[in-house]
């Protein structure tokens, strides 16, 4: 039985000509503020940052007049490989991080009980809710020079001397690509924790109990058996990762160094301090189709699927009769199989 | 315009209605009338189009073809704020964010009745439904049967012409269900309105409802009132859905006089039968008979109606005891695997004090009345999926509930 | 089983100190007589006496709640609207709309920071608080509807039908039932779409112009001139004290109110909300 209501057109149904259009007049009226909004201020800007790519600069950082490939061309020089490769390999390595450590977290927090686990959610949450700005300084003060884990570091030289120490005591703790990648991951880590969460929720535990039983050890069911069970959690906390890792700008440029760029403090270095802005629009085009391109194509895909899944389960529905509680049914009829 | 011929005297009727979602078509071409303060059901298993029927007559819903009717006004195209129709939810659909009162005073603040005539008007219902000492009470503070009646109230404070009422009693657990039958009968008596009720529940309809209309891949394949359903069920479907039933297939061979024939059922016997649908001899019917309309007996029994009973030997296949009564499945036929199944019902006043009770493989003397085997008009041979069947030797357990119950075919194929 | 239990909990918990030991130093040091963060050399309020008398901070303290007002209020009207389209129709228009907005929120802020910015000097719109309201409008629109958008598909669409049956014209079922219960939701998103404006940074960064400074921005021009200025300190320790009651509050909005009905039938999924949640912290850089 259908339970949707008139405002639907269901496949194949179709409206008289009238209701039709009066049903999309509404439409329209209700989703033309945002719409015209996001396309004035999201879809048009993006036009914009492709189209300025072909555009010649002007020494005073303005934008020249006719159309060049002189900025492609400029892209290709060999400074840039070098920072994309470090970003995507950062990107990547931040990312398989995240979920490494989630893992375990989610797993943790998708077997306390009820009571408990809105408040763990909640304490996973929160740190994030403070400025991202902050959170960045913080690390900052952490890892300076003058900060309490240099200060860690040196009292356990001047104790157990070197070997015990993981790090000389001159070592420079900012400025590097360790810094970025460890900040990396301590920004990023809840939003791998929190989708594999809501999966491993989902997932049903005695599978683990099926697999300790059945003599696998933890380890091999861990891999075997919970992964594969969340395998869509990990999907979206890849991609809730992987993403904003790639436009990372203020971590590079508060913790790294020269030798730890990344494609988005290079973005930043050309649109304002340079006033390049042909070349910041080819660096960013550059990111947009790194960033879009993989989701977009994962998004096809599922939709495709999304939408045959759910067209089946209406007709499914519509069909199924079933046969209720029609209390203690008999029947005498021809065993099966006898006459044709 | 449409089909069907209507009867003046109908409140709510309905002229040629078809509903197509897509290529399925929920309701096709229903045509029938509800008379003024019926307890109507609508009855059917889940996909039947009583839902989309149910859903028109609110007017959630607009029919592809065809008309509704009510009181004579033509209210197909009629937005639901506009009708005099109220219905009452599966889920009770109560606004959360209202209280009790709030949610039955809902209506009548719409039509801009007076604060005195809504306090009086709902103070009455909740009188009604007993639930004067919770109206300030949010849904959710208040238990599954209240809810239920709050949503009875709620429709029936506005005094619809006709009260729908859509599966109401399905989210209930049985006690509760048992419980708000006899409730929704008192309302019913009391209030007077025409209620137009959904179930699959055919046990709930029977005992609610004046009359059942019985609907199956969106047809009305019969409409009675109960008892005449269940005793004498014109189609496979109906018979085999309400209640439980045998069917038997034979020929005509004689017509006895103008009310009895002769059936030869290959493999079985000659049965015979009353005949109110003046079959003609060599015709194909279909009989339905009921479990405990037929007994079973060690010794023969003595013809005492000049033959007007069917007497034949059978042996017990299985025999379920179920308290009140036995269930056995006896076979009559060439062979254990190439028979006829047959389901009979037996009370015992006496089980365990029983001298010769029947047991598994005894040869037994099976008999029914002529008058208790019915021709059936319409035969659907997908309709014996909702006939349960005995464990089979293979151990493999054939159960009621037939989860198919392919809806493409036509079902008019075994008219005699 | 317990291996695995108590084996993720060690991890769990550690991530958790590895979360708040960070912001716990940033804290402590905001009351540290001394400059150097690395040694505590006694207990002091001076650097939020110096923060209290800093007009710069003032002043960008100021634009930031000037422009989230200002934009929480447009993105709410506007993503309202647009999560009821959203949730009503389901056309290719609405695949698109969907589609625009939620690409919008997973985007690196760098991106629409640099796109706006080239749009606006297109156009000769100078930067200003007007562009930076325009920006912050922009990315809160997704959020607010998003959080909406969540919110509408818990409810139970029998309830509208219950409405007009009862005799509600559409708008006034609207009215009467649909908004009454969308309320939360979409003080939720408000308070979200108000927060997220006042901590952004890196569109603000590239959108503001002289003068326009949001308090992020302050802080940033802080730590890069002087990096150890422990104001910054007292500033974040504030900040964070502001944000974390609203998150509090937008949190028990968020359950607070009627639940709608449907949730007596189908189990609804409780890992949906946190999932959406993670969503909503999905922005920040």
């Amino acid at each position: 039985m259908t339970t949707a209501p008139s405002e639907y057109i269901r496949p194949g149904q179709k409206l008289p000509f009238l209701r039709r259009v009066r049903h999309h007049f509404h439409e329209i009226l209700l989703t033309s503020p945002s719409l015209v909004w996001m396309f004035v201020f999201f879809i048009l800007p993006t036009i914009i940052v492709f189209l300025l790519t072909f555009r010649p600069t002007t020494i005073t950082g303005g934008i020249g007049e006719g159309w060049t490939l002189k900025t492609w061309s400029t892209i290709s020089n060999p400074n840039y490989p070098a920072i994309v490769w470090r970003t995507i390999w950062l990107s990547f390595v931040a990312t398989f991080l995240c979920i490494a450590i989630s893992l375990p977290c989610a797993f943790a927090l998708a077997r306390t009980s009820n009571r408990w686990r809105s408040i763990l959610v909640g304490l996973v949450i929160l740190p994030f809710w403070t400025s991202f700005l902050i959170r960045v300084f913080a690390w900052r003060i952490l890892l300076h020079p003058e900060g309490w884990v240099s200060k860690v570091l040196h009292q356990t030289y001047s104790i157990f001397g070197w070997q015990f120490s993981f790090l000389e005591p001159e070592t420079q703790l900012l400025y590097n690509v360790f810094a970025v990648l460890l900040v990396m991951v301590y920004t990023y880590l809840p939003f791998a924790i929190l989708p594999l969460y809501a999966a491993a929720e989902k997932f049903d535990f005695n599978l683990i109990e099926a697999g300790l039983d059945l003599g696998a050890k933890p380890l091999h069911v861990f891999l075997h058996i919970f992964i594969p069970g969340i395998r869509a959690g990990i999907f979206s906390a890849v991609m809730m990762v992987l993403i904003p890792s790639l436009g990372s700008y203020v971590i590079p440029d508060m913790v790294g160094g020269p030798n730890s760029e990344m494609i988005g403090s290079k973005i930043y270095q050309r649109a304002v301090p340079d006033r390049n802005l042909p070349h910041a629009s080819a660096l960013s085009a550059l990111l947009m189709l790194g960033v879009l391109l993989p989701p977009g194509i994962g998004w096809l895909i599922y939709r495709k699927r999304h939408i045959g899944a759910v067209d089946t389960d209406v007709v499914a529905a519509l069909d199924a009769p079933q046969k209720a509680q029609n209390f203690g049914n008999s029947g005498g009829r021809r065993r099966n199989g006898v006459r044709a | 315009m449409h089909s069907g011929v209507l009867k003046l005297t109908d409140y709510l009727e309905f002229d040629g209605v078809t509903k197509r979602f897509g290529s399925l078509t929920a309701v096709d071409r229903v045509t029938f009338g509800v008379k003024k303060g019926e307890f109507f059901s609508l009855l059917g298993p889940s996909g039947c189009g009583k839902t989309t029927l149910l859903r028109m007559v609110a007017g959630f819903e607009q029919p592809d073809e065809g008309r509704i009717l009510l009181n004579g006004v033509d209210i197909t195209r009629m937005p639901p704020n506009k009708r005099h129709v109220n219905t009452v939810f599966q889920n009770y659909a109560l606004f959360p964010h209202l209280t009790i009162f709030e949610n039955i005073a809902f209506g009548l603040r719409l039509a801009r009745l007076s604060k005195e005539e809504v306090a009086e008007r709902v103070h009455e219902m909740l009188e009604l439904i007993q639930l004067t000492g919770q109206a300030h009470k949010k849904p959710t503070q208040i238990s599954g049967g209240q809810k239920q009646r709050v949503a009875i109230a709620r429709a029936l404070v506005l005094k619809p012409q006709i009260l729908l009422l859509d599966e109401p009693l399905a989210a209930l657990d049985l006690k509760l269900r048992q419980h708000m039958q006899i409730e929704l009968d008192t309302i019913h008596d009391k209030v007077g309105i025409t209620f137009l009720y959904v179930t699959h529940d055919q046990g709930e309809a029977m005992s609610l409802s004046d009359r059942i209309a019985v609907m199956n891949r969106g047809r009305v394949e019969q409409l009675d009132p109960p008892a005449r359903l269940y005793e004498a069920p014109r189609s496979s479907f109906v018979a085999a859905f309400i209640g439980d039933t045998n069917f038997l297939e034979g020929t005509v061979t004689q017509l006895i006089d103008s009310e009895y024939c002769r059936i030869e059922v290959e493999d079985f016997g000659s049965v015979v039968c009353y005949n109110d649908k003046h079959i003609k001899l060599g015709a194909k019917v279909y009989l339905s008979i009921r479990p405990e309309k037929m007994h079973l007996t060690h010794d023969k029994p003595v013809n005492l109606h000049d033959g007007k009973v069917n007497v034949f030997p059978v042996t017990v296949d299985q025999l379920v005891y179920q308290g009140a009564y036995t269930r056995f499945w006896v076979w009559n036929g060439k062979s254990k695997d190439d028979c006829w199944e047959l389901s009979v019902l037996q009370v015992h006043s006496r089980y365990l004090l029983d001298q010769q009770p029947i047991l598994w493989d005894q040869k037994v003397w099976l008999s029914w009345h002529a008058d208790d085997g019915f021709m059936l008009e319409n035969y659907d041979a997908k309709d014996e999926n909702l006939l349960s069947y005995p464990v089979t030797e293979e151990g493999e357990a054939t159960s009621a509930g037939a989860d198919e119950h392919p809806a493409e075919a036509d079902h008019d194929n075994g008219t005699v | 089983m317990k291996r695995m239990d108590s084996t993720s909990r060690v991890v769990f918990w550690t991530v958790l100190l590895f979360f708040y030991i960070p912001i716990a130093v940033l804290i402590i040091n905001s009351f540290n007589v001394s400059r150097f963060s690395g040694t505590w050399e006694g207990f002091t309020l001076k650097w939020y006496k110096i923060l209290f008398s800093d007009s710069t901070i003032w002043h960008a303290l100021g634009n930031t709640l000037k422009v989230a007002f200002a934009a929480t209020l447009s993105a709410v009207v506007l993503g309202t609207l647009a999560a009821l389209a959203l949730n009503r129709y389901k056309g290719r228009l609405q695949s698109l709309h969907y589609g625009i907005l939620y690409t919008h929120l997973v985007l690196p802020d760098i991106l629409m920071g640099i796109s706006l910015l080239l749009f606006f000097i297109s156009i000769g719109l100078e930067q200003g608080l007007f562009t930076v309201y325009l920006a912050h409008t922009t990315f809160c629109i997704s959020y607010v509807a998003m959080a909406v958008l969540g919110r509408l598909e818990d409810f139970d669409r029998c309830l509208l039908e219950a409405s007009q049956d009862l005799g509600a014209s559409h708008w006034q079922t609207f009215w009467k039932v649909q908004f009454p219960l969308l309320l939360p939701g979409i003080v939720a998103g408000g308070l979200l779409a108000f927060t997220l404006s006042i901590d952004d940074f890196v569109i603000t960064f590239f959108v503001s112009g002289a003068g326009s400074s949001t308090l992020p921005v302050q802080i940033y021009g802080m730590i890069k001139r002087s990096p150890k200025l422990p104001e910054i300190n007292a500033l974040s320790t504030l900040m964070m004290c502001v944000t974390m009651l609203a998150v509090v509050a937008s949190r028990m909005m968020q359950g607070r109110g009627p639940k709608p009905e449907a949730a007596d039938n189908k189990p609804r999924p409780v890992a949906s909300r946190q999932e959406g949640q993670g969503g909503r912290v999905l922005r920040k850089n």
